[in-house]
């Protein structure tokens, strides 16, 4: 086992630098550098910048270097921790990311905690009772959840929040915990914000995870070692939750890796909407006013971040099924 | 020469089929309606088990009907998405009247506006004026608009005009802070949020599906470097890949050019789960016998793939391609909802949406959210004809299900 996971995070190394050139390339792409767009926005206000104080900035940064020198300038800094100088904030990136990417982390955790604790039970439900009321009523539901875009129900959420239950909108924090620093208080204030977004990031996710839940369900509860513990006597309750649920589960499991993905999007656009104190909002402005390496550090992050969920959802899938080898 | 060998031989394999057919038919008195079936060809087939499908069916008569009215909303639009009424920022939508105090009219009417300033939230509120009735008109001549490249004004309905005077006018939806019909807005929106999803999946699908069955059929080396850029690709995740494209656009690039740029920003990671999909169908495929007997007979690998292989997975590549649709409109509205799709004067419903963004226009102007109707509408249909489509296309869905 532990042999696999070595192996794994090996081979992920060649696909890592990959994944750094190509966001090195992407977050180059845009037409001039921050310096042009910090030019751009003094003209904005009237203000003359002179050209050597530019010239200057750009040698201060880096950025008159050849792209080769400057990618690996800034991946060499990566290997040790040094991700970068942040032009827009003045501070290195690393100060400023910590705290988002672990925030962003817990969000897409618990949309995830949320997915599974409501659609594994409805799944579960729906295969049980196929074709009766609720079934047909969950899988509407699920189907609306898949067709409203994240950022419209983002939307609604802070509508309802705001106005019908008279709550705050935007942020993960009330106000007299903003700026403070982690505390057991803070926490729990954080828990009692976080369930909107949760809820709007999960409701997509929710769909797929209640229909695969519901078919692997009815395929495993067809199974003859299913009708023999019946026909045995065993309750219903063992033959649902002891046998064919671990079975049943795996789909579910490999499916991780599909989730990921799409809850690490969501989360990103849902706290642009919600003004949440996560990657979205930061890495939408970085990437506008070209603040090149917070931006690459994001993306960069978040890549990892997906990574590492797919070898975990492996990890998961042995050790839930132990007829997979992982070899 | 080759080809016409293998025209023989794919006679061959059929028509010997039929008549034996037929004759069992005749014998074992199968009545016709079933003979049909059992000599049907393999999209007929196909089209059968589609039709059943109520629900996709109403869903695809849906889509043809929205991209109808696309086709033609400069006509269906009774003002040009970007002419703006003074005076007439945010008005809610008016409802059509059929009744009033004199009783029925079979022509729908309105009734004229009259503008208030609410002292306490410094916000104009309208009132309907029952005095002044408009009734609405159709096929009127209005503001000039270009269909398939002819200059016409002539459009379904609207206001008799009112000397050049812009003050009157019908706002199904209402209008926006600038004072534009949002009727016209969603109309002249859908043209873009409908056509990017399909530009989008018809570039994927063009990538994706030689690419597919390209590494599914040689495997080795060119399946590896193949199935290596996919894996790259997708571990990107996907909204914050296409924000950092979509940022790259310059911002002084023509409307259509950016409309194409977002479109090939979309293909990007859209063809690999295509490739990966067809892939997986041309592995199962290739060893059939059909490929063989044509490899024996000398076809070219070009001619294997394209005459042989891709026919076989086309079903398949349709499937695929209408579900990945709605997945690049929801993409779009995202992107230009955060204001880094389509750009302004363009509009699409993602971008009609960027004006929802605060608060206060949230409590005050719930109208605006319309356009999110419309996409729910739209995806909601790509579902559900994609689920009847791949029903239709594979033998054994319903045996799955």
């Amino acid at each position: 086992m532990l042999n696999y996971i070595l192996r794994r995070l090996l081979h992920m190394i060649p696909t890592l630098i990959v994944i750094s050139v190509l966001v090195f390339v992407i977050i180059q792409l845009p037409p001039g550098d921050f310096v042009d767009s910090l030019e751009a926005e003094l003209q904005e206000s009237d203000s003359v910048a002179s050209k050597e104080a530019m010239e200057q900035l750009r040698e201060q940064y880096g950025l008159d270097k050849p792209m080769w020198e400057q990618y690996f300038k800034w991946i060499s800094g990566f290997v040790v921790g040094d991700f970068g100088y942040s032009f827009e904030w003045r501070r290195p990136v690393v100060e400023l990311i910590g705290e988002r990417l672990a925030l962003t982390f817990a969000l897409s955790f618990g949309s995830l905690v949320f997915i599974y604790l409501i659609a594994i039970p409805i799944g579960i439900y729906s295969a049980r009772h196929q074709n009766s009321m609720g079934d047909y009523a969950f899988s509407s539901f699920a189907v609306l959840g898949l067709c409203i875009p994240n950022f419209v129900l983002a939307l609604v959420a802070m509508f309802v929040v705001v106005f019908l239950l008279g709550g705050s909108a935007g942020g993960l924090f009330s106000p007299e915990y903003r700026f403070e620093p982690w505390s057991f208080g803070k926490f729990l204030n954080m828990l009692s914000h976080l369930w909107v977004p949760i809820i709007v990031v999960g409701a997509a996710g929710m769909a797929g995870s209640m229909r695969v839940m519901r078919n692997s369900m009815l395929n495993v509860l067809r199974e003859q070692y299913i009708t023999t513990a019946r026909a045995k006597g065993v309750s219903e309750f063992k033959v649902v939750y002891k046998y064919a649920l671990r079975v049943a589960a795996n789909p579910f499991i490999t499916g991780l890796g599909m989730q990921l993905p799409r809850l690490i999007s969501g989360s990103v656009i849902v706290a642009i909407v919600l003004g949440l104190p996560t990657t979205g909002p930061m890495f939408l402005k970085s990437l506008q006013g070209q603040d090149m390496y917070l931006a690459g550090s994001f993306l960069m992050f978040l890549a990892i971040l997906l990574l590492l969920g797919n070898l975990l959802s492996d990890i998961l899938l042995a050790i839930s099924d132990p007829r997979i080898r992982l070899e | 020469m080759s080809e016409t060998n293998t025209n023989q031989n794919e006679d061959q394999n059929t028509s010997p089929l039929q008549p034996a057919l037929e004759a069992d038919a005749d014998e074992t008195g199968v009545s016709q309606d079933d003979q049909r079936i059992l000599t049907a060809g393999q999209w007929r087939l196909m089209w059968r088990k589609f039709k059943r499908n109520r629900l996709a069916v109403v869903c695809g008569w849906m889509l043809l009907f929205m991209y109808t009215v696309i086709l033609l909303s400069g006509f269906i639009a009774p003002y040009n998405p970007d002419s703006r009424f003074k005076n007439r920022a945010y008005v809610s939508p008016q409802g059509l009247h059929f009744f009033d105090d004199s009783g029925f009219h079979i022509r729908p009417f309105v009734y004229g506006l009259t503008a208030n300033r609410d002292t306490a939230s410094q916000r104009w509120v309208y009132s309907q004026d029952k005095t002044r009735r408009y009734p609405v008109k159709f096929f009127v001549y209005g503001q000039e608009y270009s269909f398939l490249g002819i200059k016409t004004n002539w459009h379904l309905f609207g206001l008799d005009q009112d000397g050049g005077k812009q003050q009157r006018g019908i706002f199904l939806f209402g209008t926006d802070i600038q004072g534009r019909d949002m009727f016209s807005r969603v109309l002249y929106g859908g043209r873009v949020s409908l056509t990017i999803g399909l530009f989008g999946v018809l570039l994927s699908v063009c990538f994706g599906s030689v690419l597919g069955v390209v590494a599914g059929y040689f495997g080795g080396i060119i399946d590896n470097l193949i199935q290596r850029v996919i894996e790259i690709l997708r571990s990107f995740p996907r909204i914050p890949l296409w924000l950092a494209l979509s940022a790259a656009i310059p911002p002084n690039m023509g409307q259509l050019q950016s409309y194409f740029m977002i479109t090939i920003i979309l293909s990007i990671l859209g063809w690999t789960g295509m490739a990966r999909s067809i892939r997986g169908q041309v592995l199962s495929l290739r060893n059939e016998e059909f490929v063989m007997s044509a490899k024996l007979m000398g076809a070219s690998h070009s001619r294997v793939i394209f005459r042989h292989l891709m026919p076989a997975v086309s079903g398949y590549i349709i499937v695929v391609a209408t579900i990945a649709v709605p997945g690049m409109i929801l993409a779009e509205s995202s992107l230009s909802f955060l204001g880094l799709g389509i750009r302004p004067p363009m509009v699409s419903w993602g971008a009609l949406l960027t004006d929802c963004q605060s608060l206060t226009t949230l409590f005050y102007y719930q109208w605006l959210l319309l356009p999110a109707l419309f996409i729910i509408i739209v995806v909601f249909c790509y579902n559900f004809l994609g689920d009847g489509l791949r029903d239709a296309v594979d033998p054994y869905s319903a045996a799955k299900r």
